[in-house]
C-alpha cells in the first residue's frame, strides 16, 4: 500500500490547507498555492477537502503505485498518463496496482495537484501536513520529494478493488469559476495612497511580467518603476498571501503561500483571495494586469467560490456513491 | 485595555491590522502584547492567526465562516466591531514576560563582522561585547524566519546599519545587529545583519511542541562564552 517516487520532479511537496495559528512565531501558514485545486482534487475522491495532497511543478514526478487507488488530478494539466492511457484533470480515476503515473508535457497552468483517496500516511507538524522548507518540517521529512521516497497510503475501504484496468470515471468537476485570468483584482493597501498619482495610474494600466526569481514565497514582477510621493520610514508589520509590496528599486513583489509573516516595504495592494488560485497558475514570463476593487466585492466573490465548492463536494459524494453501488 | 488611540485597517480580505502607534517604543509594544495576550486568552471566533509586530497587531480571520454565521454583515465590519469592543474592555491581557539568558560566543570565527563593527563604532572589540551583553532586550516581534526575534534596543554606541549586500548564507545561531535591533538567525539563511557572534542554543527545534525558543514579549540577555564552551554546549545537544 504505497507509492514509490521514481522521479521526484523539479519541486514536489506535500501540502494541505496550511498551518494555522503560529504566525506570531514567524511560522507561516504555507499550504497549497492553489487551494481550490487541492480542494477540488480531494472532493473528487471524497476526501476531506483539506486532506494533504502532492503539489508539483513541471517537470513533474513519476510515481509507481504499488496498490490500486482512486486518485484525482487538478490544477495544471501536465498531460498525465498511466501505462499509455491519457488521464484528464478534474475527474476521479481508478488506477490499478503497478501503475506508473507520469506527466508528459505542459498543457495548461503551473502547479498540478494529486489527491489520493484516503490520503498518505504522514506525521503532522503543528497541526498541519504542509511542507515548510525553511523550517525543514512538515510534509515528507520537511523537504521536497526525492527519488526512492516511498509514501504509505492510508487504507480506504472504497479503494480496495481487484480491477487491473485503469478507469477514468465519466463525470468532471467544473472549476472555471475558481480561476481568474487577467486582470487580477486588488484591494488598495495601506500605502497605496503614498504612490504618486502617475504611479497609481501605471499600476492599473501597465503590464507586469513574472520574473524567474519567483517561487512559492512570492512572485517578483518587472514593470514600470513606481514612485512614492514621500519615502517615509516604515515600521515592520504583518503581511499576508496576496500582498503586493513595493521594493526599494520601484518594482513589485506579490507574496504567495510561503511568504514571510512580517515585512517593512510599502503595501500597495492585496490581490483578493478569490483571484489567488488563478495567480498561482501563472508562471515565469507571463504577464499580469491589475484592476482595483473593494473589500465588499472581494468578500462576495469569496462567498460565491465557497458555495461553488460546497456544491462540488455534494455532487462528488452523490456520483461516487452511485458508482460504488454498481 | 485603556483608551489609547488606534486605527484598524484591512490587510487584504481576510485580515485586519490594529495600529497602536507609529514608533518603535516599549510602551506601544507593551500594549501590542496586552492585546495579543487578551485575544489569545479569550479568543474571538473565526480568528485563525494573531501577528503582533512592533506597533501593531494583525488578526487573520475566516471571512467565509463569518459571512455564513452572520449573513448581511461584511466579515471585516463584524471583526472590526468585535475588536473595537475588546479594545475598550479592561483587562485580561496581563502577562508576565520571561527573562531568557542566551550564551553567545563572540569569537571572530563565529562573528565575522565583529571587528568591522568595532572599527565602525571606534571601540575595542571587548567593549562592543560588553555593551551587547549589558542590555536586557525586548522581543518586539517575531518574523522574517520561523523563530527570528527582532530585539531592541541596542546601545547607541554599537549600532551599525545592515550590510549593503546581504550575505548569501548566515549560519543558524548567528547573532546580528541592524541599527538599534539585534537578532538571532534560527536557521541557515541569506541575511544582511552585522554578525558579531553565535549561540549554541537552538532557536528553532521542530521536534518540540513549542518549537521556538523566543516568543513575542520575552526579555533577553546575552552572556559571553568561550569557543570551548560553545563547542561543548553544541556537542552536548547533538548527542
Amino acid at each position: 500500500m504505497s507509492i514509490l517516487v521514481i522521479k521526484p520532479g523539479i519541486q514536489t511537496t506535500i501540502q494541505d490547507a496550511g498551518r494555522i495559528g503560529f504566525q506570531h512565531l514567524g511560522i507561516n501558514p504555507g499550504g497549497a498555492m492553489d487551494l481550490r485545486a487541492m480542494q477540488t482534487a480531494n472532493a473528487l475522491v471524497q476526501n476531506p477537502t483539506d486532506e494533504a495532497v502532492l503539489e508539483f511543478y513541471f517537470p513533474a514526478p513519476v510515481l509507481r503505485f504499488n496498490a490500486g487507488a482512486f486518485i484525482a488530478l487538478s490544477g495544471a494539466d501536465f498531460k498525465a498518463s498511466v501505462n499509455g492511457t491519457h488521464l484528464p484533470v478534474n475527474h476521479p480515476i481508478y488506477i490499478p496496482a503497478g501503475s506508473v503515473l507520469q506527466f508528459n508535457g505542459k498543457n495548461k497552468g503551473q502547479l498540478g495537484y494529486l489527491a489520493i483517496q484516503g490520503g498518505v500516511e504522514l506525521i503532522e507538524w503543528l497541526n498541519s501536513y504542509s511542507t515548510n522548507l525553511k523550517a525543514a518540517a512538515g510534509g515528507y521529512e520537511g523537504r521536497a520529494l526525492c527519488a526512492g521516497d516511498e509514501l504509505t497510503l492510508n487504507t480506504h475501504p472504497k479503494s480496495i478493488r481487484s480491477s487491473t484496468e485503469c478507469s477514468v470515471l465519466p463525470w468532471k468537476a467544473h472549476t472555471e469559476s475558481f480561476y481568474t485570468n487577467n486582470p487580477f483584482r486588488f484591494i488598495p493597501g495601506k500605502e497605496f495612497g503614498l504612490l504618486s498619482e502617475a504611479s497609481r495610474q501605471l499600476f492599473i494600466t501597465e503590464a507586469f511580467i513574472i520574473l524567474p526569481q519567483s517561487d512559492r514565497m512570492g512572485y517578483r514582477l518587472q514593470g514600470p518603476e513606481l514612485q512614492l510621493v514621500e519615502a517615509g520610514e516604515m515600521i515592520s508589520s504583518a503581511v499576508t498571501r496576496g500582498t503586493v509590496q513595493l521594493l526599494p528599486n520601484g518594482q513589485c513583489i506579490v507574496l504567495m503561500a510561503d511568504h514571510q509573516t512580517t515585512g517593512g516595504y510599502p503595501r500597495i495592494g492585496h490581490i483578493i483571495t478569490a483571484d489567488l488560485p488563478g495567480l498561482a497558475q501563472k508562471g515565469i514570463g507571463e504577464t499580469l494586469h491589475f484592476v482595483q476593487t473593494d473589500l465588499e466585492a472581494a468578500e462576495n466573490l469569496l462567498v460565491i467560490q465557497e458555495q461553488h465548492l460546497q456544491q462540488l463536494k455534494n455532487a462528488c459524494i452523490l456520483q461516487l456513491d452511485a458508482y460504488h453501488r454498481h | 485595555m485603556g483608551s489609547a488611540p488606534y486605527i484598524i485597517y484591512p490587510l487584504g480580505d481576510q485580515a485586519l491590522t490594529i495600529e497602536l502607534g507609529k514608533k518603535i517604543e516599549e510602551q506601544t509594544n507593551q500594549r501590542v502584547m496586552e492585546v495579543f495576550h487578551q485575544l489569545q486568552n479569550n479568543p474571538i471566533p473565526f480568528v485563525s492567526d494573531l501577528i503582533p509586530a512592533y506597533s501593531s497587531i494583525t488578526v487573520v480571520y475566516h471571512a467565509f465562516a463569518i459571512r455564513k454565521t452572520h449573513p448581511g454583515l461584511s466579515a471585516f465590519d463584524w471583526m472590526k466591531a468585535e475588536l473595537t469592543n475588546r479594545l475598550q474592555q479592561k483587562g485580561d491581557g496581563a502577562f508576565s514576560s520571561r527573562l531568557i539568558d542566551i550564551p553567545v560566543c563572540y569569537d571572530s570565527e563565529l562573528g565575522p563582522d565583529l571587528a568591522e563593527l568595532a572599527a565602525f563604532a571606534g571601540l575595542p572589540v571587548a567593549e562592543v561585547i560588553r555593551l551587547h551583553t549589558a542590555t536586557v532586550y525586548r522581543v518586539y516581534m517575531i518574523g522574517f524566519l520561523p523563530g527570528f526575534a527582532y530585539m531592541a534596543s541596542v546601545d547607541p554606541a554599537i549600532r551599525m546599519p545592515r550590510k549593503a549586500q546581504p550575505r548569501p548564507l548566515v549560519a543558524a545561531g548567528s547573532v546580528g545587529i541592524a541599527g538599534e535591533q539585534t537578532g538571532i538567525y534560527p536557521v541557515n539563511s541569506p541575511g544582511g545583519w552585522q554578525i558579531i557572534g553565535q549561540t549554541p542554543l537552538p532557536l528553532l527545534d521542530v521536534s518540540q511542541e513549542s518549537p521556538c525558543l523566543l516568543e513575542p514579549g520575552d526579555r533577553v540577555r546575552f552572556h559571553s562564552i568561550s569557543m570551548q564552551q560553545f563547542n561543548q554546549m553544541k556537542n552536548s545537544r547533538s548527542v
